[in-house]
């Protein structure tokens, strides 16, 4: 395993991403509310470039407790989107929206010296 | 010895590029040697709304083409237009992107540039281009004006796209709500260049077995082209207008309206009227054609009395029909897409399509990369039958970057 320069983290702002390419790897890397996480950039469907999408929230089917649907509203997890299709990740697990059984490998991030760095 | 590579970039949705959209597909096309063997997309796109311009010039009537002129096009009031989400709230960034796209060779026409941009990108050697909104042209109310925009774009398509550029090929609109228009559809543009057959958007109201478009099918057969329906969906159809959400009215209604064509064709014995009619399906993926062979069957046995010209079960007809793969399901038990392809008969009836760029495009690989397919019936149906349908030089010609 390696470290992969990222960024200076002086220069990501929250909601920013970077693309790294890290030998032979394609990982993106967000910053979202002063956390860091990486996921190959592989979307699991066709291929698409996962992690150069929209972030988004979720979208929620609001449903009272007496079971009548009320519309929709936006939630509080981020997604990141393919923009090939459209396949949703959870920004925090990496897991596939359309089945949590499927997830993008995660990759650790670290930062030393105000320099971001991806471990891969 | 040579470091390994850390580059890093930021992502901007201020500026697009097709080639660099499509990068990965490029890695695919590089990987697994597309440029060995020929790949013909049987289903793709270009948005001819943004030539409107240049179309509605092409209108006979000088009322309609006034009219055309000066609606302004279809946001307005001559054309007909269909509610739907197709790009999920912008989470398909091309859609927008494309827009502002900036072409690299500005001395051809951007269509025929961003085309073969997406073509050469995915290893596509040859891909038959069809409309967008017109796709949706059939459920207007005035078939004049079906029409009149079936040979202004039939002719535009011809005159600005496919007479310059061999490797765009067409099946160009019929306006079947008139058929006498169809019929002279076939007659004009039967031997224009890149026309490789005629395309019946599927979402509407006439039936298939009507007397009235014999002669069409017959003139269409006579010259050796394809006879298409490409499926789309009509939210205003009264079945579909019960589903409040696009993923429900898109992936029932492009199943739908192929499913009662097929039905009409067949239980009316039009294969055994026209059995050289080379006839395909597309856009509607192939559970329908698995599901519909087996209930047409189950149904004929006992009565055949319904359908007397059929001489054999309805499914063994719709074997020797073609079918385009894209939207194409994958199921996790890859056993269940094996039968399907079986059923169809797909080494042999089976085309690659991409649908590019539209939302829920296919790559190559989703028919590369199947295990239980041999690498003779992956080349048939990435591009071998196709070439034989449309007569092309099954020589590849596809530039990857």
């Amino acid at each position: 395993m390696a470290e992969w320069f990222v960024a200076k983290a002086s220069e990501m702002a929250d909601g920013e991403r970077r693309i790294v390419t890290a030998g032979k790897r394609d990982i993106g890397v967000f910053c979202k509310d002063g956390e860091y996480f990486a996921y190959s950039n592989t979307c699991l469907h066709q291929g698409g470039p996962a992690c150069e999408g929209l972030l988004i929230a979720n979208v929620v089917d609001i449903v009272t407790p007496d079971r009548l649907y009320h519309g929709q509203t936006f939630g509080d997890d981020m997604h990141f989107v393919c923009p090939w299709h459209g396949y949703e990740y959870d920004l925090k697990t990496g897991e596939c929206m359309g089945d949590r059984k499927q997830k993008l490998r995660r990759f650790e991030v670290v930062t030393r010296g105000g320099d971001i760095y991806v471990v891969a | 010895m040579d470091m390994p590579r850390n580059e890093t970039r930021p992502v901007s949705f201020e500026e697009f590029s097709t080639p660099k959209h499509l990068e990965k597909a490029s890695e695919q096309a590089r990987q697994r040697n597309y440029q060995d063997f020929l790949i013909v997309d049987v289903d793709s796109h270009h948005y001819e709304n943004e030539n409107y311009t240049e179309v509605f010039e092409y209108i006979d009537s000088p009322v309609l083409r006034r009219e055309a002129i000066e609606s302004g096009g279809r946001t307005t009031g001559f054309l007909n237009t269909q509610v739907g989400g197709q790009n999920i709230g912008g989470r398909i960034t091309r859609a927008k992107g494309r827009r502002i796209e900036k072409v690299a060779d500005a001395s051809r026409h951007r269509d025929i540039v961003m085309t073969l941009d997406w073509m050469n990108a995915m290893g596509v050697d040859y891909a038959c281009l069809f409309p967008t909104p017109m796709l949706f042209l059939s459920a207007h109310p005035v078939p004049e004006i079906e029409a009149a925009m079936a040979q202004a774009y039939n002719r535009w398509l011809c005159e600005r796209v496919l007479a310059h550029e061999p490797r765009i090929v067409s099946m160009l609109y019929l306006p079947f709500n008139d058929p006498e228009a169809a019929y002279r559809t076939v007659q004009e543009f039967g031997g224009r260049k890149g026309v490789v057959g005629f395309m019946v958007t599927s979402p509407r109201y006439k039936s298939v077995h009507d007397n009235a478009f014999i002669k069409t099918y017959s003139l269409i057969e006579e010259m050796g082209k394809v006879l298409s329906f490409h499926a789309a969906y009509n939210w205003d159809d009264r079945a579909l207008a019960m589903t409040n959400r696009f993923i429900s009215a898109h992936a029932l209604g492009f199943m739908w309206f192929n499913m009662v064509h097929m039905t009409n064709w067949v239980v009316n014995g039009l294969p055994e009227r026209f059995p050289k009619l080379k006839v395909m399906w597309i856009e509607s993926g192939l559970t329908w054609a698995y599901s519909l062979m087996q209930r047409l069957d189950h149904s004929y046995m006992m009565r055949t009395s319904d359908c007397p010209q059929l001489k054999r079960k309805p499914s063994e007809y719709m074997r020797e029909m073609y079918f385009s793969t894209q939207p194409m399901e994958m199921p996790e038990d890859k056993s269940l897409l094996e039968a399907t392809f079986k059923q169809i008969k797909a080494d042999t009836q089976l085309l690659w399509s991409s649908d590019y760029p539209h939302w829920d495009f296919d790559l190559p690989s989703t028919i590369y990369d199947l295990p239980f397919l041999d690498e003779t019936a992956k080349r048939n149906i990435l591009g071998g039958t196709a070439a034989k349908l449309f007569n092309l030089d099954p020589k590849p010609v596809k530039r990857i970057p």
